[in-house]
């Protein structure tokens, strides 16, 4: 056991999957809801040339999903750290992971 | 120099680079051979899973269907790159803490039966060849249309090909090509979607000029040209499609979740050093492959208005099949499209009722679409580049799951477990050679056409790997027997649908007939919801799982100590 005390080893899986139900939450509002269930709602308000739930549809999901994954890379890094299971560290291979590194700590 | 030679060149010109990326990443070891040594960079790595992942029938197909299908073709955008979010969220960390070669070595030990290995093995190997049979196709029809050689002779080179890097390296080689051919790829696909973007709406993204007003003056937005125009000619109106709702979410949800579970993508995230560049590299995946996806609508929008404008005219009487632009029968001579003057004018019409004289094939939207914005040739040939490294990448990928599956998981753990490394390697390689074959007499001999066939291997995934993975790792007791019985009926519910409807009686195809009104391209995510609830239910019934594979679920749980992917 890696965890410091079973609570920890408990806790840590309940923050993981709060957070994952809380993006799985967003990820099926904005494909399933507003590309699909609400479509026909949403497409009474214009974009531009688009109608919204069209835009949604076939562009805005992906930009939502691709933000989606972002969030949940930066949010379990600082888990990880904060129940100090994250992996042992090795030198920066790239900036941008140095970068990350501020952002985390 | 005109197009073909140019084509040669610079189709030429890739070949030979993926050659000598072949050669330099040859394989020495097994760990080489099926996860690259577990040392790919978390960015290169995103850059491989994109290109695996974009097949023949992302770049050729997906934008003619989305032509043609209007709103509904939403159903392949949101299915092919949703699936990332479950991939990121809820497998692929875990998969690579778990730090094994295959899919079904991980179905195999964490339910501690080598039956369960089996069945995962042929479900594996079963939707690797549905799907690697339409990317054999594609690289035909690319061959037979840009280099004007026969469709069988296309597929032979292109197995050629694939051989000598597949076979040779392994994952390694087919990373470090993939990596090329994802490069190869996405400026063929976002070259002519930016010049034709400029044309028809000064914008220079695609991803805005789709959604922006014409550049003739007009001050109408090009979407709005386009629903006018589809429901004069006795379409539906583009923006809002024609499935039912119910349609609509069971496919996406089948191609979501068949995303997410199929094996050479899975396999892809045991190549990285860490669990977190596991996290990250879905990210950087779903970043390449969503400037893709993000083009792919508007390259529809657009080529369906320059198509219709050119065949129709300007006017909207039909254009003189006399002074018919030249890619028409440059496409005519592959019988992708056809004329037949029904109302002897001499002139062409495309419609959606008794007036329409042109038969399109939709494959042929993205391949002709520089044809017929009238683009230089340079860019025609870079885009047959770019379709034959889509079809190439996706089934080298294809075909090391089939062949690890076979030499490591059937072979070394079920049926040899005293074969030396050497002799697994040597194997792994006959088994690949072997798949390249089946996969190249399925593309000469294709039993439909690219996406059809590919939607289906989605469903097939879905309903088999998807929820033995999830319980794997969400639920601690999950056993054997509930898994097993879980996949086996849910792969068999789902094929049978679609093998129903598909080839027995193919005539009963309509939505009356339907399950729900769900077509077989969503019926996996019916067959899903059945294995989940088959597997939970037969679990109550049974023993937990024993307490080591219980103590080994909590520790994939966390990323610490997660070592390099290994075979035992």
């Amino acid at each position: 056991m890696s965890f410091e005390s079973e609570k920890h080893a408990e806790d840590y899986w309940k923050e993981n999957l709060r957070l994952m139900f809380t993006l799985l939450a967003i990820w099926f509002a904005v494909s399933f809801g507003c590309g699909i269930l609400l479509v026909d709602e949403l497409n009474a308000i214009r974009l531009g040339g688009f109608k919204l739930g069209f835009w949604f549809a076939q562009q805005g999901s992906i930009y939502v999903f691709l933000a989606l994954i972002v969030v949940y890379v930066i949010k379990m890094n600082k888990l990880d750290r904060k129940y100090n299971v994250h992996e042992d560290h090795e030198e920066p291979q790239e900036l941008g992971e140095s970068l990350e590194e501020e952002y985390t700590h | 120099m005109d197009i073909q030679t140019l084509t040669f060149i610079i189709v030429g010109l890739t070949f030979a680079l993926y050659i000598g990326i072949a050669i330099w990443a040859r394989a020495g070891s097994t760990r080489d051979f099926y996860v690259a040594s577990g040392g790919v960079n978390p960015v290169a790595n995103g850059m491989a899973t994109a290109a695996d992942w974009m097949s023949a029938a992302s770049f050729i197909s997906m934008a003619g269907l989305i032509s043609f299908m209007g709103y509904d073709g939403a159903v392949y955008l949101m299915g092919w790159t949703g699936g990332y979010v479950l991939l990121a969220l809820c497998l692929a960390p875990y998969l690579r803490k778990f730090g094994k070669f295959t899919v079904p070595a991980f179905i195999g030990d964490r339910y501690y039966s080598n039956t369960a290995r089996t069945v995962a093995v042929i479900c594996a190997v079963f939707v690797c060849f549905t799907y690697v049979a339409g990317q054999m196709r594609g690289v035909g029809v690319v061959f037979s249309r840009f280099l004007e050689v026969d469709i069988t002779a296309g597929v032979i080179i292109g197995m050629g090909i694939v051989f000598f890097y597949a076979v040779l390296g392994g994952m390694k080689g087919i990373t470090y090509t993939q990596v090329a051919q994802y490069c190869v790829l996405i400026c063929a696909y976002l070259v002519p979607a930016i010049f034709i973007s400029i044309m028809m709406t000064g914008h220079v993204i695609p991803q805005l000029g789709f959604g922006a007003e014409l550049n003739d003056g007009s001050g109408t937005y090009l979407l709005d040209k386009l629903d006018g125009l589809s429901t004069e000619l006795g379409f539906a109106e583009y923006t809002s499609g024609t499935k039912s709702t119910i349609d609509v979410f069971f496919i996406t949800a089948a191609l979501m979740v068949g995303t997410a579970g199929l094996p050479h993508v899975i396999v892809r995230f045991f190549t990285v050093p860490k669990v977190r560049d596991a996290r990250k590299s879905a990210g950087w995946a779903l970043l390449f492959i969503a400037l893709l996806y993000t083009t792919a609508p508007a390259i529809a929008t657009f080529a369906r208005v320059n198509m219709i404008d050119t065949i129709n005219g300007p006017d909207a009487q039909g254009t003189a099949y006399e002074e018919a632009p030249s890619w028409i029968s440059n496409w005519e001579s592959t019988g992708l499209i056809s004329w037949e003057d029904k109302n002897g004018d001499g002139r062409m019409f495309y419609s959606g009722d008794e007036r329409n004289e042109m038969d399109i094939d939709r494959d042929i939207m993205v391949l002709a679409n520089p044809e017929i914005a009238d683009l230089p040739a340079w860019v025609i040939a870079l885009v047959a580049a770019g379709g034959v490294a889509a079809a190439l990448s996706t089934s080298a990928g294809l075909l090391l799951v089939i062949s690890t599956s076979i030499s490591h998981d059937l072979l070394k753990r079920n049926l040899m477990p005293h074969i030396s490394d050497r002799q697994e390697l040597r194997y792994a390689r006959i088994a690949s050679a072997v798949a390249i074959g089946i996969a190249g007499y399925l593309g000469i001999n294709p039993p439909g056409f690219v996406a059809q066939v590919v939607a289906f291997a989605f469903g097939l995934a879905a309903s088999s790997f998807f929820p033995a993975i999830i319980l794997g790792i969400f639920s601690k007791r999950m056993n054997k027997e509930g898994a097993i019985a879980g996949m086996v009926s849910g792969i068999t519910f789902t094929a049978a649908y679609i093998i129903y409807f598909k080839f027995i009686n193919p005539g009963a195809n309509t939505p009356d007939n339907w399950w729900f009104g769900i077509s077989p391209e969503g019926i996996g995510t019916l067959g899903m919801l059945l294995n989940f609830a088959v597997a939970i239910a037969v679990a109550r019934f049974t023993a937990d799982a024993p307490r080591d594979v219980q103590a080994m679920v909590a520790d994939i749980r966390f990323p610490k100590g997660a070592g390099a992917a290994s075979a035992h």
